[in-house]
């Protein structure tokens, strides 16, 4: 076995080159250069979590002013829905006045023409019993030959028309 | 072994210096340029090489660069896991060493040898190994000790002992904790050169059986390759799993010393 026949005139120069060439590995690779690789890939993480965190940012930035719009959009809609409901209601109101008064006005016309329509029907029948009595008066004198007084022709034509 | 048909499965882990480096030393101590050290200057420039592609540093990486995110991002969790946050300054190191045994194991397992080199595999060695496992085990020590003074020694009587039991419990946990180095060192090294030594063994069936006539070529050594390939497979799984294992026990060990229970 080499590793051991020959340990006695060989062991120095395994030493030697060993911690030479790994001294090289250490502190070039290991210290020099090993780090900046690392420093290169951690720069790359961070950035990807930066962007990360910024794209969660932003979702969480659009979900807020979606929100806020949405209640906005809500306010807005429940303003709009009150000015309506106001509008409406004071048409109602101001509609009901309106109509009470041309009620009030048609009611006041109605009356008068109602008025009108029996003062005309009294004297169409107070003018019916004239007539009326003048011709029971007519009749009966061309009948009887008596001259009925006018009383008793209008006392019989008013008999006559509350029967009739 | 040399008479088993004159291939010797050990001499892949044989050691030999290269371009006349031979009798080079520093206060008396041979510093060859080997195979070996050629190997772990491979592995490093090839991490080096790896490395570098990844180092463009753009916000939408490609293949390469995401390859090597991969793998630092890799160890990053594994410290993380283990550790916990305090488990990121840790690695440099923890990925230093994934990658450079990594490369170590997967590049002795290069079929260099079908263009005439040597692959060598220098995690087989536990010269090396140890060295990495002793690095591992010192840092722990001295992160526990930096972190926690004499307190680090309440790492050896686990909580809730009761009282007469910590004379027996400390020594028991100490002596384990003490072979961790070993267990570290050894774990890598024996699992490089089993599988070495069985790939060998089965290509010199494979050679031998070929040699010896067209019947034994066509059961044993047909038989012999099959199997070669199912093991070479096995091979690179074991290469990164041992890589994986010794990063892991690591960031484990590292986490007593980091957070001590």
């Amino acid at each position: 076995m080499p590793q051991i026949a020959q340990i006695a005139e060989t062991y120095s120069s395994q030493i030697f080159w060993l911690l030479l060439t790994f001294g090289f590995v250490f502190f070039v690779i290991g210290l020099g250069m090993v780090p900046k690789v690392q420093a290169t890939a951690d720069a790359r993480d961070a950035k990807i979590t930066g962007d990360l965190d910024a794209a969660k940012a932003a979702f969480a930035r659009a979900d807020e002013a979606e929100a806020d719009y949405r209640a906005r959009d809500a306010a807005n809609r429940a303003a709009a829905q009150a000015t309506l409901a106001k509008a409406k209601a004071e048409a109602a109101k101001a509609s009901e006045v309106r109509l009470a008064a041309a009620d009030a006005e048609i009611a006041g016309q109605i009356g008068a023409a109602e008025a009108r329509i029996k003062a005309a029907s009294d004297a169409a029948l107070a003018e019916i019993e004239t007539v009326a009595a003048d011709a029971a008066r007519d009749m009966v004198a061309r009948i009887s030959g008596v001259d009925a007084s006018d009383e008793a022709a209008r006392n019989a034509v008013k008999a006559a028309l509350a029967h009739g | 072994m040399a008479q088993s048909g004159k291939i010797d499965p050990m001499h892949q882990f044989a050691i030999e210096p290269l371009f006349g480096t031979d009798h080079l030393s520093i206060g008396g101590f041979n510093i060859a340029f080997t195979n070996s050290a050629l190997y772990m200057v491979a592995a490093a420039v090839v991490l080096w090489i790896f490395v570098v592609g990844g180092m463009k540093r753009e916000l939408v990486p490609g293949r390469w660069q995401m390859a090597v995110e991969y793998m630092t991002g890799f160890i990053k969790s594994l410290l993380i896991a283990n550790v916990g946050e305090g488990g990121k300054k840790y690695i440099p190191y923890v990925f230093s060493l994934f990658m450079f045994i990594l490369l170590a194991n997967l590049l002795g397992l290069l079929p260099l040898g079908l263009v005439g080199l040597h692959p060598f595999t220098f995690t087989s060695h536990f010269t090396a190994t140890g060295v990495l496992a002793i690095m591992s085990f010192s840092i722990v020590l001295a992160v526990g000790f930096y972190k926690h003074g004499f307190h680090f020694f309440s790492l050896f009587v686990p909580h809730g002992t009761p009282l007469p039991m910590i004379p027996v419990i400390f020594p028991i946990e100490l002596i384990s904790f003490m072979v961790r180095p070993f267990s570290l060192g050894l774990r890598l090294f024996v699992a490089m050169t089993a599988g070495h030594v069985l790939l060998k063994v089965l290509a010199g069936f494979v050679i031998n059986a070929s040699n010896a006539g067209v019947g034994y070529g066509l059961t044993v050594g047909s038989a012999s390759f099959i199997l070669m390939i199912g093991i070479s497979a096995l091979e690179v799984l074991v290469a990164v799993i041992q890589a994986y294992v010794f990063a892991l026990l690591t960031s484990v060990y590292i986490n007593d010393a980091e957070n001590l229970h």
